[in-house]
């Protein structure tokens, strides 16, 4: 079965990357692929210099996972689990620094069992940043957590990011890509639909709105040229002596190009 | 080598804190023994009851250690994506796998350990015959019966149904080889059946060096056998074994 196909993107060192898209538009698979996780039936696939299929224990020194649901042993302490995970590594970060990084310090001795859902993830954060990797990838890191938990989270990504981590995120929330990812990559149907930074993206889709209230009819009138289109509507009803109610002029945020994107014709589930 | 002994040590914090684990796997053979040498009397095969119960708990520690603990344990870490977690680690494969089994051996060898001691101290159970020989079933059977233990894992598709699949196995085959008394009044189907157990061989062969003191290669076709069940294990397991969930 082919879960993607026409996927191409390079991400930067030291930026965080967004792979952007409904549920099931193959984010997964495609990170999957890149960790090392899944073999693919065809194309190129570079993680650091090398193939992740093939890139073994070396690769994995470099790079940290938060897996989209993964466990941790339920009996072990937030502080054990991360031992546990740093014995794997040739040069792990000290253990307390990075419980300290993701918030967990109070939790350090408590076992996983006891923690809450945003405690959990960031305990995957943390063992995939014991390692010290150049590269992470975390896979709908705030998917089910509430407002202030997201909020919580996004500060950990950027704090990464200023440690000079290479980040790939993969997430459904547009706001979440808008507020994190330098660069953005709009996926449907396992494939990219559209590329480049937030600004860019909504640069793309040229059509501005203009509307205005003409007796009781809502005019929207959409166009590539809102200055000519604009001074032509309001020349015309100044002449006439005319007021545009309620006139306004709208660009399209980001969430209308997503959606636009992502719904398109057929519905991307 | 830092590494296997970094996993093992992990393996054996991992076994310990889980009282499930504990309690279930380590305490459970060693318990059964107490009860049915209360129970029993007199001889079996000829031999004091208590020293074949001895012997025929021995045999059930090894599948319900080496064998039904180890399967379970790796369904479950499987579907719950720890194995999959520690897959994105630079620990190589073969050295996770290998820190389990050696765990589990530990775990086995302390709980004969424990059985044995209890078996002597309160039931007045005989002494090895042969200490070198026992130690050496002990190996064979713990290697085995892990080796099954591997491929049993890798054909169960969920956490949920892991332990009743594998206690199916267990306790039936246990009864059938004479782990919890004498097999001789079983009817004839039930007797065919229990010659193709590894587990009835196994038994054979711990009955050879502790009760009889034989030695271990006393009967090497019962070597061969519980040895062949313990390559098929691993042969599927060469097939079927897998770091991911498979019910998601």
């Amino acid at each position: 079965m082919e879960a993607v196909r026409g996927i191409s993107f390079a991400v930067e060192r030291g930026e965080v990357f967004g792979l952007l898209g409904p549920n099931g538009a193959g984010k997964t698979t495609t990170v999957e692929i890149l960790e090392g996780y899944r073999s693919r039936d065809g194309g190129t696939v570079e993680v650091l210099g090398v193939d992740p299929w093939h890139g073994g224990s070396d690769l994995r020194q470099r790079i940290g996972v938060v897996l989209q649901s993964s466990e941790l042993p339920a009996a072990l302490t937030v502080r054990e689990v991360h031992r546990m995970f740093a014995g794997y590594y040739e040069h792990p970060r000290d253990i307390d620094h990075v419980i300290e990084l993701v918030g967990l310090a109070e939790k350090s001795g408590a076992r996983v069992k006891t923690l809450s859902g945003g405690q959990k993830r960031r305990l995957d954060l943390g063992i995939a940043l014991v390692g010290d990797p150049e590269l992470v990838f975390l896979d709908e890191p705030t998917t089910g957590f509430d407002p202030s938990a997201r909020r919580t989270a996004w500060d950990l990504v950027r704090s990464l990011r200023e440690l000079g981590k290479t980040i790939l995120l993969t997430t459904h929330y547009l706001d979440e890509a808008q507020q994190l990812a330098d660069r953005v990559a709009v996926i449907r149907d396992g494939k990219i639909v559209q590329q480049g930074s937030p600004a860019d993206l909504i640069g793309v889709t040229p059509k501005v709105q203009i509307r205005y209230r003409d007796g009781a009819r809502d005019v929207v009138i959409e166009t590539d040229e809102p200055t000519r289109m604009l001074a032509e509507l309001t020349g015309a009803a100044a002449a006439e002596g005319r007021e545009l109610e309620a006139l306004e002029v709208v660009r399209p945020s980001l969430e209308d190009v997503y959606l636009d994107l992502v719904d398109g014709d057929e519905p991307a589930a | 080598m830092r590494l296997f002994f970094h996993e093992l040590r992990t393996q054996q914090l991992l076994f310990w804190r889980n009282r499930e684990s504990a309690v279930f796997v380590f305490v459970f053979p060693p318990m059964l023994f107490l009860l049915l040498g209360a129970v029993y009397d007199g001889k079996i095969d000829g031999f004091p009851a208590v020293d074949a119960l001895l012997v025929g708990l021995v045999g059930y520690g090894c599948a319900n250690t080496a064998f039904a603990g180890l399967a379970i344990t790796l369904v479950i870490r499987r579907e719950s994506g720890i194995l999959k977690r520690v897959r994105a680690t630079p620990l190589p494969a073969q050295t996770y796998l290998v820190a389990v089994l050696v765990s589990t051996l530990i775990v086995f060898l302390l709980q004969m350990a424990l059985t044995l001691v209890l078996g002597v101290v309160l039931y007045g159970a005989h002494d090895p015959e042969n200490w070198p020989g026992l130690f050496l079933a002990l190996l064979l059977g713990a290697a085995a019966f892990a080796g099954l233990g591997f491929g049993v894992a890798s054909l169960i598709r969920s956490a949920e149904g892991s332990s009743a699949v594998v206690n199916l196995i267990v306790l039936p085959m246990a009864f059938l080889s004479g782990s919890f008394g004498p097999t001789r009044e079983y009817p004839d189907v039930l007797q065919a059946l229990a010659d193709v157990l590894p587990l009835t061989y196994l038994i054979d062969i711990f009955k050879n060096v502790y009760l009889r003191g034989e030695s271990f290669w006393h009967d090497p076709t019962a070597i061969a056998i519980v040895a062949a069940w313990g390559v098929a294990g691993l042969l599927v397991a060469w097939h079927r074994f897998g770091w991911m969930p498979r019910e998601r």
